[in-house]
This record gives C-alpha cells, sequence and structure tokens, in this order.
C-alpha cells in the first residue's frame, strides 16, 4: 500500500516567502496575544477601564483578538496567493 | 435537575442520527481502499472542508463548554473563545503549509516523511493516542449531559449511546462521511446561535425571568434570630441542624415536614438567611431535591439579576437591547449566581447550590475562575499564563484537526479551508458570549453542570429551538468523536501495527484493523465519559490541548524551522511533552477532587501543565538534537523545507 499525499503536489517556488511571512503575522498576532495576558497578569485593573460603547477593556480586546485573528488570515491568504501566481508563473516562462 | 421526555426533542434527534447514518452508509459505498478511508481521497472541495473544519472545531466543548462557562464564570468562559481562535493563527501561520507539503495521512506520518525514525513512530502515535482520548473525554461528558434533559436518560445512557452510534458510523464507513456530517452539522450549528443570539437580544433582561408561562422561583429569604453565629430562630421554620464549610454557614430547617437548607449571610450588621438549593443522597443511593423525592419537581432552574442597572437607573425590565448595550448593561448590573458547597448531615452526603450576588464588573473582567486580580497567588497567575499557552498552541497539534489538512486537492485550497474555518469559528466564538451571558440572566441554568446552559437558554425561547439546538449539539459531538476515533484508530492501525511493528498488512486487513483499534478506543471513552461526569468539558479540552502543545507542536515546529533536529531530539521532546503533562494534570487540583482528597492537599496548585510541560519538551528537543548531531548527516537535507521544494 503506497502512502503518499492523497494528492501530488508540484513545484511551489513561493514557499519559502510563504514561510516568512506566515511567521512574521505569527509574531504579530503573538505580540497582541501577549500583551492580553502580559495586561491580565501585570495590571489587572486596567482591564475594567471603559473603551468605546460601554464595554471594558477586557471586553474589547477579547472580541478584538478575534476579529484581528480573522482580518489576519484573510490578509495571509491574499499575499499568499499573489506570492504563488508571481513566482511560480515566472517559473514557467522560465 | 430534573428532566421529563421531551418527544419534539425526541423527534428532531432520531432525525438527525438517521441523517448521519444514513449519509455514512451513503459514502461507505465510495470507500474501497485505505487512502479513501483515511483521507477521502484528496476529493474534498475547500469550502465544504473549510465548515467542516469549524464542524470539527465547534466541538461539544465550543458550544456546551465555553457557553456553561461563560454562564458560570463570566468572562473567564471567553477566554476559552479567545484562546481556541488564536490557535488557528499558529496552526495557519506556521504548520498548516509545510504539514501539507509533507503530509500523509497522519500526524506521525508527516514526522516520519523526514524521519525514518521507529522512535518517531512510537512515540507520535502513544501521543496521538493520548490526545486524542483526551479530547474525548469532553465530548463523552456532553453527550452524556444533552441526553438528560434531551431525552429524560440518565448521564451514562447518553454517553453509552454516543459511543455506539460513532463505532458503528466509524466502523462502517470512513473520512468522507465524516467531512460531510461535519459540514452539514458545522453551518446549522453558526445558523442556530445566530437565532439565539436573535433571541436573546430580542428578549432585554428582567429580574424575573420566567419561562413558558411559568415564573422564575422566588427564592425564601429569612431574618432569623442569631447567637454566637448561630441560627436559634427563623420565623415559622424550625431549626434543626447548622454546617460550616469553607468559611461558609449554611442551616437546615423544617416547616411542613420538608427539611431546607439556607445560606447564612451577614449583610450591613444584621443576619439574613437565603434559599439555597440542595441534593442530599442516603447512603442507600436514593436522592431528595430540596428535601423531596424527585417526582415532586422541586428543583430549579436558575441564574438571575439582581438588579438591572440602565442608564444610571435601576430598572425591574428592559425592552430588546442592541449587543453592545446588552454587554454594557450587565457591566452596570448585579447577577446572582449559584456556588455549590458539598458535606455529610446525618449520614446523607449533601451538595447545597448557595446563591453567590456578583457584581456586573467582576463578571465582565477575567478572576472568577483563574484569579489574576489583587490578591491572587503566584499559582494562579500561572494557571492563567498556562491556560492561555495551551489554548494558543494547542490548536495546531490537535491530531484530528490536522488530518484535515490531507482531504484537499492543493495548498491553496487548504489555506482557503482554513480561513473560511477561522471566519466562521471567530463568528461562532463572538456570539459564546451572548449566549453564555443570556444563559447566566435568563434563569436556565442546570446547577449539576454548567455544559447545558446554551441549549436550556434554547428552550427558554421555544421547544422547537431547543430540539433543534440539542440535535445538532448531538450531531456536533457525534461528528467530533467519530474523527478523533478515526486519528485514534489510524494511530494504532497505520502507526503502530503497520510502520512500528511491521506486521505488513494488506489493504483490507489494515482498514479492519482500523475498525477494531476504532471500537477498543470507543469503548474505552465510554467508561472515561461516565467518570468525569460534572466537569466542564471546556475545561476538560484545555486539558487535551495543553498535551496537544507540550507533545506534538515542539517537534512539529523543530522538524520544520531548525536544521539541526534529529529523530532523537523529536522522539525524547515528544516523550517529556507526553509524560510531563500528564503528570502535572493527573497530581493537579481538580484531579486531587475526583480521587476524593481535598484539593488544597494536592501536589501543586496548577490545573494546566502547559507552562511547565511545553517548554520542558522544547528545551529537550533542542538539548537532544544537540547531543545526537553525527545522527543528522542523512536527514539534514530532507529537513530542508526549502530543498524538498526545490
Amino acid at each position: 500500500m503506497h502512502h503518499g499525499p492523497a494528492v501530488e503536489l508540484g513545484v511551489d517556488n513561493a514557499s519559502k516567502k510563504k514561510a516568512r511571512l506566515g511567521v512574521w503575522f505569527f509574531f504579530l498576532y503573538l505580540f497582541f496575544y501577549g500583551g492580553f495576558v502580559a495586561i491580565g497578569v501585570l495590571n489587572y485593573e486596567l482591564l475594567s477601564q471603559e473603551i468605546v460603547a460601554g464595554l471594558n477593556l477586557a471586553l474589547f480586546y477579547g472580541i478584538g483578538l478575534i476579529v484581528f485573528a480573522v482580518l489576519l488570515g484573510i490578509l495571509y491568504n491574499n499575499y499568499c496567493s499573489r506570492f504563488e501566481d508571481e513566482m511560480n508563473k515566472e517559473e514557467k516562462t522560465v | 435537575m430534573i428532566y421529563g421526555i421531551s418527544y419534539i426533542a425526541l423527534f428532531f434527534f432520531v432525525l438527525f442520527v438517521g441523517l448521519v447514518l444514513g449519509l455514512s452508509f451513503y459514502f461507505a459505498r465510495k470507500t474501497k481502499s485505505a487512502s479513501s478511508y483515511y483521507a477521502a481521497g484528496g476529493q474534498i472541495h475547500w469550502a465544504v472542508n473549510g465548515i467542516a473544519f469549524a464542524g470539527d472545531y465547534l466541538s461539544a466543548a465550543s458550544f456546551l463548554g465555553i457557553c456553561g462557562m461563560i454562564a458560570t464564570f463570566g468572562f473567564d468562559g471567553f477566554l476559552y473563545s479567545i484562546g481556541f481562535l488564536a490557535g488557528w493563527i499558529v496552526a495557519l501561520f506556521l504548520i498548516a503549509e509545510p504539514l501539507k507539503r509533507l503530509g500523509k495521512y497522519t500526524f506521525t506520518d508527516a514526522l516520519n516523511s523526514t524521519f525514518k525514525s521507529r522512535a518517531i513512530t512510537l512515540t507520535a502515535a502513544i501521543s496521538t493516542l493520548i490526545v486524542s482520548v483526551f479530547y474525548l473525554i469532553p465530548q463523552m461528558v456532553g453527550a452524556g449531559d444533552l441526553v438528560t434533559p434531551l431525552l429524560g436518560f440518565p448521564h451514562w445512557v447518553g454517553v453509552v449511546l454516543v459511543g455506539i452510534v460513532v463505532i458503528f458510523i466509524v466502523a462502517s464507513a470512513g473520512m468522507t462521511s465524516t467531512t460531510y456530517v461535519q459540514f452539514i452539522k458545522g453551518g446549522l450549528l453558526l445558523l442556530l446561535s445566530l437565532i439565539l443570539t436573535f433571541y436573546i437580544l430580542k428578549n432585554g433582561f428582567t429580574l424575573n425571568p420566567g419561562q413558558n408561562g411559568q415564573s422564575y422561583h422566588q427564592f425564601i429569604t429569612l431574618a432569623p434570630s442569631v447567637e454566637n453565629n448561630k441560627v436559634v430562630s427563623a420565623g415559622d421554620w424550625n431549626v434543626v441542624s447548622q454546617q460550616e464549610v469553607k468559611g461558609k454557614s449554611f442551616v437546615k430547617l423544617e416547616k411542613d415536614g420538608v427539611e431546607r437548607w439556607f445560606n447564612l449571610v451577614e449583610k450591613d450588621g444584621a443576619y439574613i438567611l437565603k434559599e439555597a438549593l440542595s441534593i442530599a443522597e442516603s447512603g442507600k443511593g436514593s436522592l431528595l431535591y430540596n428535601g423531596l423525592p424527585k417526582e415532586n419537581a422541586k428543583f430549579f432552574q436558575v441564574g438571575h439579576m439582581s438588579k438591572i442597572i440602565v442608564d444610571g437607573k435601576e430598572v425591574e425590565k428592559t425592552g430588546p437591547v442592541g449587543p453592545f448595550e446588552f454587554l454594557s448593561t450587565i457591566e452596570k448590573s448585579e447577577i446572582v449566581r449559584f456556588a455549590e458547597a458539598k458535606f455529610s448531615d446525618e449520614g446523607k452526603k449533601v451538595t447545597v447550590y448557595y446563591q453567590n450576588v456578583t457584581s456586573g464588573k467582576d463578571f465582565m473582567l477575567p478572576g472568577l475562575k483563574y484569579k489574576i486580580g489583587k490578591g491572587a497567588s503566584i499559582w494562579s497567575r500561572l494557571d492563567f499564563i498556562s491556560l492561555m499557552l495551551a489554548l494558543f498552541l494547542g490548536t495546531a497539534a490537535l491530531p484530528h484537526i490536522l488530518i484535515r489538512y490531507y482531504t484537499v486537492k492543493s495548498q491553496r485550497d487548504a489555506r482557503k479551508s482554513t480561513i473560511l474555518a477561522i471566519g466562521a469559528i471567530g463568528m461562532f466564538y463572538v456570539l459564546t458570549m451572548f449566549m453564555g451571558l443570556g444563559a447566566a440572566v435568563n434563569g436556565v441554568l442546570d446547577v449539576e453542570s454548567s455544559n447545558m446552559a446554551a441549549p436550556l437558554l434554547a428552550r427558554a425561547f421555544g421547544v422547537i429551538l431547543f430540539s433543534v439546538i440539542s440535535a445538532v449539539a448531538f450531531a456536533t459531538i457525534l461528528g467530533t468523536v467519530a474523527g478523533l476515533i478515526i486519528a485514534s484508530s489510524g494511530a494504532i492501525a497505520h502507526d503502530l501495527l503497520d510502520n512500528y511493528f511491521k506486521l505488513g498488512l494488506s489493504d483490507v486487513k489494515k482498514v479492519r484493523a482500523g475498525k477494531i483499534s476504532a471500537f477498543v478506543v470507543g469503548v474505552f471513552a465510554i467508561i472515561l465519559g461516565i467518570l468525569f461526569k460534572g466537569m466542564n468539558v471546556s475545561f476538560l479540552v484545555g486539558w487535551a490541548f495543553s498535551i496537544a502543545a507540550s507533545a506534538n507542536l515542539p517537534a512539529i515546529l523543530f522538524l520544520l524551522f531548525w536544521k539541526k533536529t534529529t529523530a532523537k531530539g523529536i522522539a525524547w521532546s515528544i516523550a517529556t511533552g507526553v509524560l510531563s503533562s500528564l503528570f502535572i494534570i493527573l497530581t493537579s487540583p481538580t484531579m486531587w477532587d475526583r480521587y476524593g482528597l481535598d484539593p488544597a492537599t494536592a501536589i501543586h496548585k496548577l490545573d494546566n501543565p502547559a507552562i511547565i510541560s511545553f517548554p520542558m519538551a522544547i528545551i529537550v528537543a533542542y538539548v537532544v538534537s544537540l547531543i545526537t548531531q553525527t545522527d543528522n548527516h542523512k536527514n539534514i537535507q530532507q529537513i530542508n523545507l526549502e530543498q524538498v521544494d526545490a
């Protein structure tokens, strides 16, 4: 029984660039996520400050982290698709 | 809680289980080889896969557990929503694409495609098994909780029922069927959560959240005579006994032959007795609910507001509210939660659920479960950090999530699936806040189990909504359990029997071995599901995340990002992550409580192990790899993904 990937994958020249972008985006998100945890542990009272529309910082930051994850994901997908289109196209023309 | 059977719910339940089984049989006919059994032959459309991803991820833990924890502990429950979603970022940005290129069928295969190491095969398969089992426990606990109000059955019946149905599905079909089941279920869960949130906002707030034409139970308050902190009289009630439990005072009073428990509290220099709910268990196993047999049905759903503040004024009710107004009103108001105390009285085991008035400000901040504010100990702060770390790092390392990376045609499709899943899951997690808070203030909570908050809230808005949501939740559990059992059986049949022990099984025998493994894991999950009854399922999932983050993620990260990584480094890292996280969990205060011991006497105070076990696994991977560099020359070219691409 052959246990290869379900579908064979072709050459991807954009792989390195996508991986680097992923790492950058990861650290960007980690910064904000870590910020939330750090505020909770180091300056808890700050989380009770009202920010907007009657919401405290904890709620605003928490919902913000969820929305930010979605936005960052969309951005990442767009960049990766662009890299693939550009770099894999170049390969073909060469 | 005391529930009767609901025939409408029963109808929808049967309908959904029938649908799930029908789909499984339909796709089973298409499943002929091992490749289609494990990974659907790579033929799933990315959009279907994306929603199925969401269906996989929005397990019983998300729907039942998070809503329940928010209803019980407020913002602390929402920490799970934040962490679960953030975990996708690690999966997408760091793991998804490189792993897809390395990946075969299981997490172990991904590692083995680089290192032909038996040690890795063994440790990774064991890790997959342990993580899957820990993730299975909350699903089974949730299943048991779900059938209680749905069908009127005891908890264990639900656990056995889910176990049998899932073993049947997995044994008869495979990944293809569960992907489509997860797709339907994921979509429905999102839609129903939106409907429920709409109802919550439309309903607004009231001090008397009665349901279905019945008013909310009016809790009795008495003004007793107290001497030396002992109640000597309480109006027309007879004082029977008084118990002091962890700084709280509980008084048993009798009237008309019925004994009830009250909580003695001091407010503004005066004593008052507040009615509590109680369950007394005699040695023979018979139960008294609020001093009466079960048939009298004198036990109540709870959760209400004691003050509603709108624009600085106290009001009895509000009309419909907007989403921001909903959140800010709770923050300014006052909520009555119900805390639990256990003690013995006249040879009976008594559990008392007493009123715990909590300001909205505290409810909408972290700290009611994971204490991190003023006066918090270093242990509780570490526990909070540890939880957030596990949730952040655990997602990408879950075996049943990774397996879906292999079911689409290309990396681009895998990425699109993941992003669709992030959007869908993100929306759902924002809604959990509304569903959890809605349950907290609408008098629907079952004090015996927080897990039923969302379905019981649905019941308050109509039995149809309740029955559909219950059916979807049941299908949620069904699908998740199926995915986990497939991952487990893959680890046993494919990784251990085929790769490690090299039994050289034929394709047919391999599938048969997978099915037998699925049966064994399923039975094991049923037993654990019964043993862990009553625990919040999100909390239990936190453990699965901790083990996955500690055992699998360091191995994956080192494999993908450090050229000097060796097979021994990976194997030792996985072993360290599994053992250290398991040890910390099994010696945690929560497990101490499960063993029947005093949690205060546990050998440490950490409930979440990742803050220790994850760094340990990282250090071991690094140090062992450095020590065993001589092994590395054969593998180094394969480790580097760029070279693989080239």
